[in-house]
């Protein structure tokens, strides 16, 4: 039994223990940051790998780039995903490019931890889910695990890689206790985990929301409807493959996430899934996502501006209500 | 640290010819539509990548920007690679999937140049950080304009890198020019050894196309360098006798006169300094140039002859 946190901190334990190249920078992060992920690693690891910085994030970004070109594997936290405006240039056109740009001679092996998600009255500012913009960029990989193992797990995979990745973490998972068996072993990059059986309609779900899916389908299983729901946890590249094979069984489709809906990666699930088992569905794809509107800090104001459980659940019974013409005839 | 002097002038002088040479045809090049894209040309200001080059390792890891072509080949690049590069050939540095502002060559530790101004800077430190981290002692050098100066980026380093004490040595190209506008329309700074002067780094601003000045200065930040020191800024004022890039019409500053230009130009300057120093002849020089412009003849042919990359290159390489 551990936590989300626990397990982000051990898994940077065990990558700087297994290789001196392994280095962490950020604000504050020898001080163990605001939610302690970074905690105790400077004591271990002393400050030349455990690098306090100014609040400069294009720099600090561009540092960890310039030194995994230079061989070393930098995990860079940027405190919040509100924060990935300032990063972006050298996160876009610097991190994602420079293996393809060089014609494959350099490498920028680096993670870039973070984290979103709303809930904790934290404002427009500090609240935000932006994962969709990074899954749009071609070189980056995106992982937004929704368990404390997979956490750790996803991020010795990434820290592994030869690539850039981005580990969007969420700040309302990080003291959850998990769930699930301790050690699953090694998770890839690219695999979904498939988090509950049934047959009736497959949940795709991300981050917070694939908790949240799996309390509607208790919800539901309540009275008799079985879902199936599926984690992602990598966002690029996807595993369509689950997805869709869980379609082609229940025929119908609910993808959920906090970030707003215009725009969000949902629209790009339900994109690939129409277009690789549109015989399959009986229904069209119902989708669950924030309004289109900024994060407010008003609790009663934000509390119902958060998609949940509730949203899971009405969007399943939305779905199920659905009958196509085809399966009528 | 030695001045520049009789064993290396030359080498120098024929680098900065190879540099000239390259440029002036790429430029003919782009008018034939035979290279692609963006295209910047440093002529004018070959003196700074040669003189600094000139001293570096192979494992000195260079970065640079839009303007990067002189860097690249005082590198070490070889001229045809970088042609094709240019062409978006497959034998290109890159296998024609970055072009000229994108050149990288890293076996000879040019690691890269970048399209945002700017954006180089933070990565020159990492690159520095690596080298102190591993116990090496590389040093790492990046080239950017007086324009970069006013990124955000560029702030942001100079803090990072004296606050690290990193061994880098930041070196602008001050050719008085921001793309189109002068110094004077973007800042009150007229110089950027001014900008950095309360972050305490050793810093010196010399005549960017007196290779001599160029050379002895640098020389010295690179040996406090290799001792681990840093950094260091060496603002080197030059002209840019091109437009910002190949089709500009330059509308926007006077045109210099011959006679002007033949005072500035860092080439003929040093053959000047090095016939009068007895260093070498106008015979040796004259065959110098000839064999640098011919080596460039050699680069076209290559070029040409290299076939596109293999369109299913663009998707196997987006990811390492």
């Amino acid at each position: 039994m551990t936590t989300y946190v626990k397990a982000i901190n051990g898994a940077l334990f065990e990558a700087m223990r297994a290789d001196p190249n392994v280095i962490v920078l950020g604000e504050d992060v020898a001080e163990g940051g605001p939610y302690t992920a970074t905690a105790g690693l400077a004591a271990e690891f002393g400050v030349e790998r455990v690098l306090n910085t100014p609040i400069s994030e294009a720099a600090i970004c561009g540092v960890a780039i310039g030194a995994a070109q230079s061989g070393l594997r930098p995990v860079v936290e940027v405190m919040f995903i509100d924060f990935i405006t300032l990063v972006l240039d050298q996160l876009v056109n610097q991190a994602a490019k420079a293996h393809f740009m060089s014609g494959g001679q350099l490498e920028v092996p680096i993670v870039l931890r973070t984290q979103g998600g709303a809930g904790h009255r934290g404002g427009a500012q500090h609240s935000q889910s932006l994962e969709s913009w990074l899954a749009h960029i071609p070189g980056l990989k995106v992982v937004m695990p929704s368990f404390a193992v997979d956490a750790g797990a996803l991020l010795a995979s990434a820290i592994a890689d030869r690539g850039p990745v981005v580990l969007i973490e969420n700040k309302a998972l990080y003291f959850t206790r998990d769930q699930l068996p301790a050690d699953p072993g090694p998770v890839p990059i690219g695999r979904a985990r498939t988090l509950r059986r049934g047959d009736d309609v497959t949940i795709v779900a991300l981050s917070r929301l694939a908790r949240e899916s799996l309390a509607a389908a208790d919800r539901l299983s309540s009275e008799g409807i079985e879902a199936e729901v599926i984690d992602p946890r990598t966002l690029v590249p996807l595993d369509l493959e689950t997805i869709v094979e869980s379609v082609g069984r229940t025929n119908r489709l609910v993808v959920a996430h906090e970030a707003v809906a215009y725009g969000g990666f949902g629209a790009e699930v339900a994109a690939a899934v129409q277009a690789a088992a549109f015989d399959d569905l009986d229904a069209p794809i119902e989708r669950v996502g924030a309004p289109f509107a900024p994060v407010p800090l008003s609790p009663p104001l934000e509390d119902a501006y958060l998609p949940g459980r509730e949203e899971v659940y009405a969007a399943v019974k939305a779905s199920l209500g659905r009958t196509s013409k085809s399966s009528v005839k | 640290m030695a001045a520049l002097g009789e064993g290396e002038a030359l080498r120098i002088l024929r680098t900065m010819w190879r540099i000239r040479h390259f440029e002036e045809r790429v430029g003919q090049l782009k008018r034939a539509d035979e290279v692609h894209g963006l295209i910047h040309l440093s002529v004018g200001q070959e003196g700074v990548a040669a003189g600094v080059c000139g001293q570096l390792r192979a494992d000195d890891p260079v970065y640079s920007g839009h303007r990067a072509h002189g860097h690249a080949i005082a590198k070490g690049a070889p001229l045809e690679r970088v042609l094709a590069e240019l062409m978006g050939r497959d034998d290109g540095l890159c296998r024609g999937l970055g072009g000229s502002m994108h050149l990288v060559d890293r076996a000879h530790g040019f690691m890269g140049a970048t399209g945002v101004v700017g954006g180089n800077v933070p990565m020159a430190l990492g690159s520095a950080l690596a080298a102190r981290l591993r116990g090496g002692d590389e040093v790492a050098v990046v080239f950017f304009g007086d324009g970069a100066v006013q990124a955000g980026h560029f702030g942001e380093s100079i803090n990072l890198a004296t606050l690290w004490g990193l061994p880098v040595v930041l070196v602008c190209e001050n050719n008085g020019f921001a793309e189109f506008t002068p110094r004077s329309a973007h800042t009150k700074v007229e110089r950027v050894s001014d900008v950095v002067a309360p972050y305490g780094l050793v810093r010196e601003t010399v005549d960017g196309n007196d290779l001599l000045v160029v050379w002895e200065s640098f020389g010295r930040f690179l040996e406090a360098g290799r001792r681990g020191e840093g950094p260091f800024l060496l603002e080197c004022l030059t002209y840019r006798l091109r437009g910002h890039y190949e089709g500009d019409p330059t509308k926007y500053r006077e045109a210099v006169t011959k006679e002007d230009w033949q005072a500035k130009d860092p080439i003929l300057r040093l053959q000047r300094h090095g016939v009068d120093a007895g260093w070498f002849g106008e015979e040796e020089v004259a065959a110098a140039e000839h064999a640098e412009r011919d080596a460039v003849e050699d680069a076209v042919g290559f070029a040409r002859g290299s076939p596109f990359p293999a369109p299913e290159l663009a998707a196997e390489l987006t990811y390492a």
